[in-house]
């Protein structure tokens, strides 16, 4: 983690209405910055990802590049079997009629052609399927770490940057699989055996175009430097684009509603725009590399030309070698040419493979113990111990919180807004963990306990009801997946979802479409629940779970609380004190200190807040 | 466009050039040994390098510009249509499919104009001009050369069907991948709350390997093909070097030519060979283009229509009426509304009562034209809401969602999204009424940036600058979504008595769940199996209507259960009598 952090990468005229975060550069893992030594350690850790996704394919690989060199091998034959034809072929002709070693010639570039076919195709055949696993391996493992990360980091690093990851970047690395690696390997195959082959042709010729290598290497080094720091950027600017792409469609009903269209139409033109720019240096590079290469390759061929002329002049080479050497020189040069489109993907892919390491750096907030310690009943008994809690170093939202709340019971937790009621129940869920003191389930530390333990124990409802695609059963069986489908329909029942749900189209098996846009809010609301119920832990936490429901619903879950809450604790924060009075003890928060705390009965008799808030309530039920 | 062309075809003829004079070299200076000639060919070679050189460096450099431009332009407008599709588009499109084609498929085809289009041209002319110089050179062998084109248009033809259908497959399955990550993206808190992630990522793995089944199914097919297309022209350096020997022997072609020859077809090679990959982007360019088109080619439907009229702002009484509206989604077998006749007087506050799931949503979404009726219509002021322009009726009609959407930009912006116009002292305003003023205490205040990317705000905070956001605007119709179903009972008080004053002069439609709210509205209309079956006063509807009263009141008699419990509560019982 770096503590100085770079200025952001480029100062956007849409930043003024972006208003101020806490964090201006959280959006980027912490880890990322762009000075010399930063960017080195970036490398290798991009590297080392790189070698850890090519390890397990090692011998397949080794066969592959194989085929390659033999492919290679194949294609380098060409210009020498015409020089061979020229200068061997030829004369046994013109001086007793032999036709043997020209025809010995055009079976040998026969072979040579069919061996290059037979190895390319078993070579492109090996490489899609290493290239491909690879990047199955990577999505796998990206995925897998980004359900790892704590909601922290989630929250700092925000849903488009995790899709903009696992799209677009896998992207270009899987262009840069698709697009050529073999083209790659090969340039590099053709640097070293064209040399040998030229050597071996004609060395003082040879040592000549040798002259030209470092003028390449230099150009190389030149455009690999800037390139990769062009196509960093180019990952940022695409970040930013499928940020503002994936929010402002997800919000479509509000930028309809509040003709966001235009304002929306600009920002993104902006950010599209800032994308362009940073593709467009990376081309501008290409634009001046690969004529730069095109431009010693030529000159190497004049030179090579003027003075392989004058060495065949002083019958010092033969005009076949001199043919042949031409033409190994284009074999050269051309690949090389069109390379730096494949050069061009192989920085992208860099640059996103420096991305995903980033993000494969990340450590949980909350990691899992190395040694969890079983949970030895789950009765659920929750404990607090002198619990301190700030989401920043300086506000303390819990300031010191001790509070044991008995197995069994259910607790309703009131407060104003802001005075920590969500942060108890995220601490219980282990969402985050306290920064002092400590949250015990059944006596074991929850940082000790094993994830699978901890969910099993502790489920929280919040009113966020999301639903992911598919259909409703789908949805109540995320509670429990290996639930079968009586015990779904028992769950709907319990709650009292059942109803709505056999009355859709296709009852359970009703499509809940994109985020649930087809049920109402109340709908999804009693899904959510049932998925809660289904899940059956021990420690129920609901978080105002049920403040869309209509009061013929709300009836329902009540009565199916009641059922459902008895055996278990559970944890109720509820601003509709209709929902609080199932509890069987109330806790009143206020800046994160409990300020009353018994029964209901006892609290609304009293002159205390909850007293108060008691009366304004049923005030409210006119 | 044209420059790029023009500069291409000269790099080709440069390069072209080259060998040609190889072969000059060859037959004068070096047969008349002749030093003094060959410094002025190898200078003819070098200018010729040097111009090639410029001549890529010029095309690239405009190219680079003309396919980055089109690139942006594409993107910019098909976001732009996207955002003019309906929610009805919305709602049927999966996200992540949206996604991959504004970023993915856009970039395809880019990839493919920025180098394809214009190797496909500039090789398909070097194939050309070559060929017609081989003719000229020593036409039995340039024939021979020109006939290898045919078994290469025949692998084309076959290669590009099939290769079309996978690259489809291909994409499709991307775009299915895409919409699952940003599922898991957005819906992370209800994942970790159960402890899915393994659940989540044997899931992900399902997806991945179907990617990964047809995208190996691909390269399959691309291993068949490409590397005919190296085959081919190699096969016939081998018969030009043997026939074009015996030619030089029988005096028909001279060494030189054969050598120039050689050099030529080798030169063919590399185009050839690459005309195998140029293909297969072309053909993802297509496929690419095609998603594209999908999206294109729907039509926006909720839009002006000809001859549509601004509302007057000044003169809009604001009274609402629904004559028969019917609607039903489109790929919905039943309507959700079937029939809703309700008269709203300017000025008046209508909540709207029903059940979970009875299409209050869906009603008070048709006022702002959010989606069109499918039957019947709305009037404004008399007039059909669909003859007034889009802009103007939603600039009028003003929505707060039960569900609020805050985008990551500052809270001034957010609130003055209806209205950019508005001034501090009326923010200030819209604050207070709506109870929002914790926005001060934000650590930027005004300026603190919310939503995703920024500070997260709780529930009930979240729906109160909604509900601000609506004030802002001093809309002519307010559409409330049970806007203060997060607030608790103390804030909702307040709320309420603000918003009375503001609903005065206002067409309110209020959609609630809460009798608390009820007290807002003048009317009453309760909704039922997508009709109205009753419009009144609260207590009129208490008094009269049972299934209002089940809707509605706190306790209900018909159900024992709850009777039992609602006598515990001390004074609850009391509330239907009242």
């Amino acid at each position: 983690m770096s503590t100085e952090k770079p200025a952001v990468p480029a100062e956007l005229d849409i930043e003024a209405w972006r208003g101020v975060a806490a964090e201006e550069n959280a959006e980027r893992t912490a880890a990322e910055a762009t000075d010399k030594q930063s960017v080195r350690a970036l490398r290798s850790r991009s590297m080392r990802l790189l070698g850890s996704l090519v390890r397990p394919h090692r011998g397949l690989l080794t066969f592959a590049v194989a085929m390659l060199l033999v492919q290679n091998l194949a294609g380098m034959a060409g210009p020498y079997l015409v020089q061979l034809g020229i200068d061997r072929g030829i004369p046994p002709i013109r001086d007793h009629r032999d036709y043997g070693t020209l025809v010995g010639i055009g079976v040998a570039f026969v072979v040579a052609a069919a061996g290059a076919y037979v190895t390319k195709r078993v070579f492109l055949m090996l490489s899609g399927r290493i290239g491909q696993s690879m990047l199955f391996d990577l999505r796998r493992r990206v995925y897998k770490h980004f359900q790892k990360l704590s909601l922290s980091f989630h929250e700092r690093y925000t849903s488009g940057r995790v899709i903009a990851r696992l799209t677009s970047d896998m992207d270009s690395i899987s262009e840069m699989i698709d697009g050529g690696i073999d083209n790659l390997v090969l340039a590099g195959l053709n640097v070293v055996s064209v040399a040998v082959i030229l050597l071996f042709l004609d060395w003082p010729l040879a040592l000549v175009t040798l002259c030209s290598f470092p003028f390449l290497l230099w150009l190389s080094a030149w455009f690999r430097k800037q390139s990769s720091r062009a196509y960093r950027r180019t990952r940022e600017t695409v970040s930013l684009v499928i940020v503002h792409f994936v929010e402002s469609l997800g919000g479509i009903r509000a930028v309809h509603a509040y003709r966001r269209e235009p304002r929306n139409q600009e920002i993104f033109e902006a950010v599209n725009h800032e994308y362009k720019r940073a593709n467009q240096r990376a081309f501008r590079l290409i634009a001046i590399f690969s004529p730069g290469i095109k431009l010693v390759g030529n000159v190497t061929i004049a030179v090579v030309l003027t003075y392989g002329g004058y060495r065949v002049l002083h019958h010092q080479a033969e005009i076949g070698v001199l043919a042949a050497f031409v033409l190994y020189l284009r074999k050269f040069f051309e690949p090389m040419q069109d390379l730096s489109m494949f050069y061009n993907n192989l920085q992208s892919a860099t640059a996103a493979l420096e991305k995903l390491s980033g993000v494969l750096a990340e450590e949980p907030d909350v990691p899992e113990p190395a040694t969890p310690r079983a949970l030895p009943s789950s009765r659920g008994e929750l404990r607090f111990e002198n619990v301190e809690f700030g989401y920043r170093a300086d506000r303390k939202v819990l300031p010191d919180l001790s509070l044991t709340i008995p197995a069994g019971q259910t607790v309703a937790v009131v407060g104003a807004t802001g005075a920590g009621k969500t942060t108890i129940a995220k601490l219980v869920s282990r969402f985050y963990d306290p920064t002092g003191g400590r949250v015990t389930l059944d006596g074991v530390d929850l940082r000790e306990l094993s994830e699978a333990d901890l969910r099993r124990a502790v489920v929280m409802v919040t009113q966020e009801n999301f639903l992911f695609t598919g259909t409703v059963r789908d949805n109540i069986a995320f509670g429990r997946p290996e639930a079968d489908d009586a015990e779904i329909e028992r769950a709907a029942r319990a709650i009292g979802a059942h109803e709505f749900i056999s009355a859709l189209p296709e009852g359970y098996d009703t499509d809940v479409a994109k985020g649930g846009g087809r049920l109402s809010a109340g709908q999804r609301q009693l899904v959510a629940f049932a998925r809660a119920f289904l899940a059956d832990p021990a420690v129920l936490i609901l978080d105002e779970a049920t403040s869309s429901l209509d009061i013929p619903s709300e009836r329902l879950v009540q009565r199916a609380l009641r059922t459902i809450l008895a055996d278990r604790t559970a944890i109720v924060i509820a601003h509709r004190l209709s929902t609080v009075e199932i509890a069987d003890r109330v806790l009143v928060l206020d800046s994160g200190i409990v300020v009353e705390d018994g029964t209901p009965a006892e609290l609304i008799t009293g002159t205390g807040r909850y007293a108060d808030l008691h009366r304004q309530w049923e005030d409210s039920l006119v | 466009m044209i420059v790029m062309l023009v500069a291409a075809g000269l790099a080709v003829g440069a390069s072209i050039v080259v060998p040609m004079v190889m072969q000059r070299v060859v037959d004068g200076p070096v047969r008349h040994h002749d030093p003094g000639g060959l410094i002025w060919f190898g200078l003819a070679a070098l200018a010729l390098g040097a111009l090639e050189a410029l001549m890529v460096f010029l095309r690239r450099w405009t190219q680079s510009y003309a396919s980055l431009s089109m690139e942006a332009d594409v993107r910019d407008e098909l976001y732009g249509h996207m955002q003019k599709l309906p929610l009805t588009f919305h709602d049927r499109w999966q996200s992540g499919q949206l996604l991959s084609r504004a970023i993915t498929d856009i970039g395809v085809i880019r990839r493919f104009l920025s180098f394809g289009v214009i190797y496909l041209i500039v090789n398909v002319c070097q194939y050309v001009v070559v060929v017609v110089l081989l003719i000229r050179l020593y036409w039995p062998l340039g024939t021979l050369v020109a006939l290898s084109a045919v078994p290469l248009f025949l692998i084309s033809r076959g290669f590009a069907r099939r290769f079309l259908t996978v690259s489809r497959q291909v994409q499709d399955s991307q775009g299915d991948l895409a919409t699952y990550v940003e599922e898991s993206a957005h819906g992370i808190r209800v994942i970790k709350a159960f402890g899915r992630r393994h659940h989540m990522f044997t899931r992900f793995t399902a997806n991945a390997d179907r990617v990964y089944g047809l995208a190996v199914e691909r390269a399959r097919l691309d291993s068949r093909f490409a590397p005919l297309y190296e085959l081919i022209p190699n096969l016939s350096l081998a018969v030009i070097v043997v026939v074009g020997a015996v030619a030089v022997v029988q005096d028909h072609l001279t060494l030189g030519q054969l050598v120039a020859f050689a050099t030529l077809q080798m030169g063919l090679v590399w185009p050839v060979e690459s005309l195998g990959w140029i293909l297969a982007t072309g053909q993802e360019a297509m496929t690419a283009a095609d998603r594209i088109y999908d999206v294109f080619d729907t039509e926006p439907t909720v839009v002006d229509r000809p001859g549509a009229v601004d509302v007057d702002r000044a003169s809009v009484t604001g009274a609402v009426r629904f004559e028969g509206v019917r609607f039903g989604y489109p790929e919905g077998d039943r309507d959700v509304l079937a029939g809703i006749d309700l008269d709203i007087a300017p000025g008046e506050t209508m909540a709207l009562v029903g059940v979970t799931g009875s299409g209050k949503t869906t009603l008070v979404s048709l006022v702002p034209r959010l989606y069109d009726v499918t039957g019947g219509r709305i009037t404004l002021d008399g007039r059909d809401v669909r003859e007034y322009t889009l802009d103007s009726l939603r600039r009028t009609v003003a929505t707060a969602f039960e569900e609020p959407i805050l985008f990551s930009m500052s809270v001034r912006e957010n609130l003055a999204l209806g209205r950019p116009d508005a001034t501090d002292a009326e923010l200030a305003e819209a604050l207070r009424v709506a109870q929002a003023e914790f926005v001060y205490e934000l650590p930027w205040g005004l300026d603190t940036r919310v939503g995703e990317q920024g500070l997260s705000l709780s529930g009930g905070q979240r729906q109160r600058l909604a509900l601000a956001r609506a004030v802002v605007s001093r809309p002519k119709v307010l559409v409330l979504d049970d806007p203060l179903s997060a607030l608790d009972v103390n804030t909702e008080a307040l709320v309420e008595e603000a918003l009375a004053r503001v609903l005065a002069g206002t067409t309110a439609l209020l959609v609630v769940h809460r009798p608390s709210t009820v007290a807002l509205a003048d009317r009453v209309a309760l909704l039922e199996d997508g009709r109205i079956t009753a419009v009144g006063t609260h207590s009129e509807l208490l008094a009269t209507v049972p299934s209002y009263r089940a809707v509605l009141s706190a306790t209900a008699d018909e159900d024992e259960d709850l009777a039992g419990w609602a006598d515990q509560l001390p004074e609850g019982r009391g509330v239907a009598a009242r």
